[in-house]
């Protein structure tokens, strides 16, 4: 009971010094900690505790690519691509390309020109998708014998391009996203068709879920002359106007052509805000070439298949630089510049969940989470000192170093602190001491069972040491299980709870166990004080 | 230093004789958790149920909560809640799932934004679509199923089948006690609610393992005692902790009640629920499970035997009373203690 070994002893005065040195840092205020940084040489950057979303406030967003825009753009593509192999091979169907919910069906009467397309038509998959070799087909290419051939996209090609797609959004969000220069925003694959996004302390979310929903394919179309084809006009809805305008089918220009774009004002007319771009090349010529050939109609700009404007071409635009305007707000202007900047999304996003919190509420939470820490852990303190005296003082400071303990540990993990994650530590203080009630009343137990004070001391530390290794195995397992299928702030509960209940085997036991044995050399006492 | 003890000493409470009152009592207590579930339902939260959920704070004065509910119901978004709470000035607005995917909550939210945001900020915004609540019920589901098939596979290996089957009865206990609390309270239930939920399990079981071990302990300790009465000797032998323990934990989630704030109150407010179950549980559910289970059926006679051998290996540890002081950092080996370590080590691990 009386014995440590000096290494022991200097090891748990070691971990606890390590623990508020870590801890401390978190604890100055901004400006003290920013005067400490400052201080100290550059690597060594002291960590602090990460504050989770529901506490500095802040946007939790998941994305999911659209699969029903996904599969249409798919089954759009692979009806350009069957048109271009028949009219390639010259073979004549009877009726058009039909499209179906999940790829395209032609008719081709002639046997002789069906075995001359099929294998043209097999060989679109390896176009399809590259990556999936010796996987499963992304295309199914099957000819019944009445001379019907038909062209399915296959779950496992929706799967790659979803997956595809969630790759290159995760690009494009980043530009996105750091344009509006926010800190430290975290954006991450999450499955094969989700994308989850996490800017903390936004003072703007609506901004955030402005710029993450829009898709930003912009496109420049001639509007139709009356008398087209009909079959070549397509009717598209106007953001600024009622009602539909008739443009080409046609895309003249593609947004993908853009270097750059930058709000402004308009410097001629109204002063509105407005967005300037310029074009690459081979934008540049192409825009030059239709305006050049097109002075007087109607060229409409169309952003997500919505027509913004379609400003008369007045004279050939060839210096590879334009404006588009839109009856547009400040903000509107620049929210649509940083899109245009940034580029399209290659598939539609929609927001499937959302959890937003302001900076104010966060503070709120802060402070309401501090306050119950504060008076849990003093009705904690009280409760122990009248009930056990000289070893409550002792559980008091193990409990103290625990808490230390448990705020190292999230340091160190770089783990989250969330609201709940304060509810679990405030909760561990109450079952923290657990481990010292056990060992206290054991050793009551054998004291009044007729030990010696020494014998009922050591009886109580090794028999409860038995009970504590089982019930925290189990609470710990109840944590993890938590931490591996909960998500965001029940995460930062399980990871509290699962380092509080670590920590208390040191605490409550090794470091409860030496106190008391320096108690016992020093104080030589008569009599079992609780 | 008068010090304070709130559970009387050396009590002997006859708690295995109440279990014919317990047993059914709590039966009946499941029984009407159960028909509650089915028949009352739970207040799912946006978690589960999907929807949304916006606090709104007034930007000058109080919140009105009749005129917000009004507007609300203007916007024709299906049942909409309003609610007040804690400060005059906050009102929380929550509508279900709006027909038309994931794009309609979104639209819907921007409706609500463009008929209050002139008077209230929105401090908080939560939509859940329908496809991840799905996800997020299977996943809470799956988490409590995975915890206790996991904790009863750790208590077969480290106890008796017996203690396991006792623990996980008297668990379901307490999980179907709490599920009848949130529908009777009609609490919302959310995902963490399913973290109150897996706490409360493993608190349960940690109470049920502190009583359980001391079961096992005396068991091989007092052979020749009738089990109700061995049994009955351990709980009232851990008593004084329990009511320690259950104690503290109380007045830590008191302090979350009350200053932990609208967000994690109903997760305190069914902590508290569950760990009163808890105890109950473990004493009058667990316990007398490991008489009807038939724990001990061993040869009287060779308890008998083992049972003097016990004795002998505890007069061993009792020989230690006259261990002298040593140094608290001494050199462990210069002393005699490692025999005696053995000998105390054998007395309590000793196979029954």
């Amino acid at each position: 009971m009386l014995r440590f070994s000096t290494w022991k002893f200097l090891a748990i005065v070691a971990m606890t010094v390590a623990a508020v040195l870590v801890v401390a840092p978190s604890m100055l205020s901004p400006s003290h900690y920013e005067e400490l940084k400052s201080r100290l040489p550059s690597w060594l950057t002291p960590p602090t505790i990460v504050l989770g979303l529901d506490l500095q406030g802040g946007s939790h967003v998941t994305l999911e690519v659209d699969q029903a825009d996904l599969i249409s753009t798919q089954v759009k593509n692979l009806r350009d691509d069957v048109r271009r192999i028949l009219r390639e091979e010259k073979v004549a169907i009877s009726g058009g390309i039909g499209t179906t919910t999940r790829g395209v069906q032609v008719r081709v009467a002639d046997p002789a020109d069906r075995e001359k397309v099929l294998p043209k038509l097999r060989l679109l998959r390896n176009s399809f998708s590259g990556a999936l070799l010796g996987g499963p087909s992304p295309l199914d290419v099957e000819a019944s014998p009445d001379g019907v051939i038909r062209v399915t996209v296959t779950d496992a090609g929706i799967t790659d391009k979803s997956r595809k797609a969630v790759e290159q959004s995760i690009e494009v969000i980043r530009r996105r996203v750091d344009a509006l220069g926010t800190r430290e925003p975290s954006i991450q694959r999450q499955g094969d068709d989700r994308v989850l996004v996490q800017v903390p302390g936004l003072q703007d979310p609506e901004t955030l879920k402005e710029i993450l929903g829009k898709t930003a394919k912009l496109e420049f179309r001639l509007v139709a002359d009356p008398g087209q084809n009909p079959s070549e006009v397509e009717e598209l809805d106007q953001v600024e106007q009622e009602g539909k305008l008739g443009v080409e089918k046609q895309v003249m220009v593609k947004g993908e052509d853009l270097t750059d774009a930058q709000p402004g004002f308009d410097q001629q007319r109204s002063g509105e805000p407005v967005v300037n771009f310029r074009f690459n090349i081979r934008g540049a010529q192409a825009f030059g070439e239709v305006t050049s050939k097109n002075v007087g109609r109607l060229f409409a700009i169309i952003l997500d298949n919505k027509i913004i404007s379609a400003p008369r071409i007045l004279s050939p635009i060839t210096g590879g630089s334009g404006q588009i305007s839109g009856r547009f707000t400040v903000e509107q202007a620049n929210n649509l510049a940083i899109l245009l900047r940034a580029g399209a999304l290659p598939a539609k996003l929609n927001i499937v969940e959302e959890r937003t919190v302001g900076p104010g509420l966060g503070q709120d939470s802060i402070d309401a989470g501090k306050r119950a820490a504060y008076v849990g852990a003093g009705l904690v303190v009280v409760y122990m000192l009248v009930t056990y005296g000289v070893f409550g003082v002792f559980a008091n400071l193990a409990l103290f170093v625990h808490i230390a303990f448990i705020f190292a540990g999230l340091v160190l993990l770089g783990s989250t602190l969330t609201l709940p994650g304060i509810a679990g530590i405030v909760l561990t203080i109450g079952m923290a001491v657990d481990s010292n009630v056990l060992i206290y009343e054991r050793i009551r137990e054998e004291n009044h069972a007729g030990r010696s004070i020494l014998a009922s001391l050591d009886a109580g530390f090794t028999r409860a040491f038995a009970t504590i290794v089982d019930s925290n195995v189990t609470m710990f397992v109840a944590a993890a299980i938590l931490y591996f299928l909960g998500s965001g702030p029940v995460r930062g509960f399980a990871v509290s709870l699962a380092l509080g209940i670590l920590t208390t085997i040191v605490t409550a036991v090794t470091m409860t166990r030496m106190m008391i044995a320096v108690w016992y050399h020093y104080a030589r006492p008569t009599k079992l004080p609780i | 230093m008068k010090l304070l003890r709130l559970a009387p000493e050396n009590t002997k409470f006859p708690f295995m004789r109440f279990r014919r009152v317990s047993y059914p009592f709590s039966a009946l207590l499941s029984l009407i958790a159960v028909a509650l579930f089915v028949f009352k339902g739970m207040n799912f939260g946006i978690d589960f149920a999907g929807g949304t959920v916006i606090e709104l704070r007034a930007k000058s004065g109080a919140a009105e909560v009749g005129t917000l509910r009004t507007l609300g119901e203007g916007l024709q978004l299906g049942d909409i809640e309003v609610q007040a709470f804690g400060n005059p000035a906050d009102a929380t607005l929550r509508f279900g799932l709006q027909p038309g995917g994931d794009v309609a909550q979104q639209a819907a939210v921007e409706r609500v934004r463009g008929a209050v945001g002139g008077y209230y900020d929105l401090r908080r915004v939560e939509v859940v679509g329908p496809r991840v609540s799905n996800e997020l019920v299977q996943s809470g589901t799956l988490g409590v199923v995975l915890s206790i098939v996991a904790v009863l596979t750790y208590l077969w290996f480290r106890f008796e089948w017996q203690f396991a089957i006792g623990a996980v009865i008297a668990t379901m206990h307490d999980l179907l006690l709490t599920v009848g609390f949130f529908s009777i309270t009609q609490l919302e239930f959310n995902t963490t609610s399913i973290a109150a939920i897996l706490t409360i399990v493993g608190y349960s079981l940690n109470e049920t393992v502190v009583v359980l071990d001391r079961i096992r302990e005396n068991m091989r300790k007092y052979k020749k005692l009738p089990t109700a009465q061995m049994v009955d000797m351990s709980i009232n032998a851990v008593l004084p902790r329990t009511i320690m323990t259950a104690t503290t934990v109380m007045l830590a989630l008191f302090a979350l009640v009350a200053f932990g704030g609208q967000v994690i109150r109903s997760f305190s407010v069914a902590m508290i629920w569950g760990i009163f179950v808890a105890t109950y549980s473990s004493i009058f559910i667990c316990s007398p499970m490991l008489i009807y289970l038939g724990l001990r059926n061993e040869d009287a006679d060779k308890a008998a035997q083992k049972h003097e051998t016990e004795r002998k290996a505890d007069a061993a540890v009792a020989a230690r009373e006259d261990i002298a002081e040593e140094p608290v950092s001494g050199p462990p080996k210069s002393t005699p203690a490692p025999a005696r370590k053995t000998s105390g080590k054998r007395a309590k691990t000793r196979p029954a």
